[in-house]
């Protein structure tokens, strides 16, 4: 599904030069949870932003689904996120004035997906995370689970084949946070592929492989199982 | 999605759409005003007839008189040109009725007068060719004399006397200016003949020349012009205007007047986009994380751009329907204090709702397109 090829992101600050990406390649296949590691400034952000499509690599190539992405333009790039990636961040990232049905309609909106079939997703999405009897509550209305599961339907709706989570539980108590990880490993028996960051070794360790970076570079790859 | 944030921020839409709505009222208001002001002066022009040429004889350069027969000749050398010459003699004579006296204008012509300056009788007649040529004491009245003299009652075959001379009221005009006093209704009207010798005058020293339609005012000028010349001998014996040219002169100094007007409009209406422009930087940027969002989950350039130019053209789109609203309750009470048909017409509302929309448009522009280009990371990382 992924395959990242020789990868590199270096910033230069004044003199200094920092290679948050420094050589890595990388392979997901279709239907994996993999959980990337590390600690703050390992480059599993930089390495999150690149895999979802949100930032573009020093050099090195990066396909999705043998597509070359980093070569396509800002509305190509758009529309693979649009479809391809469902983005589930730590802070949850609803927009505060709309209500929950509508930041979950917001994907399809751009999808150019009609009225009548939008609304048809928005509840089959919010149905899978049973949320369905808060679609007129706007987000400030909700817990903060409450408001990560609205943030998983918005990335189900449009029904892509990957899930990019974000330190997802960052933000959560331990009990909701668990409740968050089952969701995912539900998605991920329904078939979807999942990417989990997370500097948080035991919440990597649910996952079937585990990907560990260190300053820029792959220091293990492990797959459970 | 565009409106949400417009309704959101109620007060600062407001603010923001006041420079438009200011902007927008005084194109509005001037332009009305000025129009209804123009419209009032031509129909004004029109009623007192632009079919005519007013001619002086100054007497300068010449010792030749020109009397009603010399000038007839005009008409009978160019009749599918002129129509008729009326003489125009005004004097002020003392009116009196019964116990009633005042002074008044007094006016002694022909019937031709009554088609060249539209005047005519609402009840009784015109003078007629009749009483031009028996030199009969008729008198056609103004409605303020009717009310001076009369009291109102018909005065139609009662009599008045002119300095002391009798004259016998043969009709009423049709009331042009509200019957006020030394106005066009406060006059009386009575045969030239009689004119000349009421005020013990040998000669006319004023003729009005009616051309056949507004078509040939043009022609008859120059015929006029070419006639008095040759009669007269001298440019300088005569004066000549038409009403027509009062009447360009007045659009001229109009037309200048609502170019500088709307200038000054346009200026604050600049102001008011500049006004839009700047919130909508300030949008741009409390919504920077919004816009990452949105660009996060799919959006693509052109769906961040449409939805800022949207709030933009929305914002000055109702600034501009305010703005017309107020414009035109302002220029018809304006209008109704000045006594003039100030209402907007209808192009004018037109043009300036296309006009604020295409502001929105224009100042919207920049912030859209700077929206639109953020960096999704750095947008995300926006606090």
């Amino acid at each position: 599904m992924i395959k990242i090829k020789n990868m590199y992101k270096i910033y230069t600050m004044g003199d200094n030069e920092v290679r948050a990406l420094d050589g890595i390649s990388l392979d997901i296949e279709h239907h994996e949870f993999t959980a990337i590691v590390g600690q703050s400034g390992s480059g599993k952000s930089t390495l999150m932003n690149m895999i979802g499509c949100l930032d573009t690599p020093t050099s090195g190539e990066y396909y999705i689904d043998g597509k070359e992405v980093s070569k396509l333009r800002d509305d190509q790039q758009a529309a693979i996120r649009n479809e391809k990636i469902g983005f589930i961040f730590q802070q949850y990232n609803l927009l505060p004035k709309l209500n929950v049905l509508e930041n979950v309609e917001l994907p399809l909106i751009y999808m150019g997906i009609p009225y009548k079939k939008r609304m048809e997703m928005c509840r089959e999405a919010l149905e899978q995370v049973s949320m369905t009897d808060r679609m007129d509550h706007k987000p400030s209305e909700l817990s903060g689970g409450q408001q990560q599961r609205v943030a998983i339907a918005r990335a189900l709706a449009t029904k892509p084949p990957m899930i990019l989570a974000d330190e997802p539980t960052g933000a959560l108590d331990s009990k909701t946070g668990k409740e968050v990880l089952e969701t995912l490993k539900n998605l991920h028996k329904d078939g979807k592929t999942i990417v989990l960051i997370t500097h948080d070794n035991d919440i990597a360790a649910q996952a079937e492989r585990v990907v560990r970076l260190a300053d820029g570079v792959i220091v293990s790859d492990t797959k459970s199982n | 999605m565009a409106m949400k944030s417009v309704k959101s921020n109620k007060m600062r839409t407001f603010l923001t759409m006041l420079g438009i709505i200011i902007g927008i009222s005084s194109v509005i208001m001037m332009v009305s005003i000025v129009q209804g002001v123009t419209r009032d002066v031509a129909d004004q022009v029109a009623g007192a007839g632009t079919n005519m040429i007013n001619v002086t004889l100054t007497g300068q350069g010449t010792t030749r008189e020109l009397r009603m027969r010399d000038m007839n000749e005009l008409v009978d050398e160019h009749p599918e040109i002129i129509r008729g010459i009326a003489p125009n003699i005004s004097g002020r004579a003392t009116v009196r009725q019964g116990t009633n006296n005042n002074t008044v204008n007094v006016v002694g012509t022909n019937p031709i007068f009554s088609t060249a300056q539209n005047v005519n009788a609402q009840i009784g007649r015109f003078i007629n060719d009749e009483d031009v040529e028996l030199r009969r004491n008729n008198a056609v009245i103004g409605t303020f004399n009717v009310q001076d003299l009369f009291g109102g009652r018909n005065p139609i075959g009662e009599n008045i006397r002119l300095d002391g001379v009798l004259f016998t009221v043969v009709g009423v005009l049709e009331e042009s200016a509200g019957g006020r006093q030394g106005s066009g209704d406060d006059r009386i009207i009575i045969p030239y003949p009689t004119a000349m010798s009421l005020f013990n005058s040998g000669r006319i020293g004023s003729y009005i020349v009616e051309a056949t339609g507004p078509d040939t005012v043009g022609q008859a000028v120059t015929l006029t012009e070419r006639f008095l010349l040759r009669e007269l001998g001298s440019s300088q014996a005569f004066h000549i205007f038409n009403m027509q040219n009062i009447l360009d002169m007045f659009d001229g100094i109009m037309g200048q007047m609502a170019l500088m007007l709307g200038g000054i409009a346009a200026i604050s209406l600049l102001v008011g986009g500049i006004g839009i422009m700047n919130i909508m930087l300030v949008s741009v940027t409390e919504r920077t994380r919004e816009i990452g969002i949105r660009k996060a989950i799919g959006a693509k350039r052109s769906s961040i751009m449409t939805q800022f130019l949207i709030e933009s053209v929305v914002v000055s789109c109702m600034g501009g329907v305010i703005g017309i609203v107020l414009g035109a309750i302002g220029a018809i009470g304006i209008g109704n204090v000045i006594e003039v048909n100030a209402a907007p017409e209808f192009s004018i509302v037109l043009f300036s709702f296309g006009f604020a929309a295409f502001i929105g448009m224009f100042f919207g522009w920049y912030p859209a397109n700077k929206a639109s280009k953020l960096n999704p990371i750095e947008a995300l990382r926006f606090d």
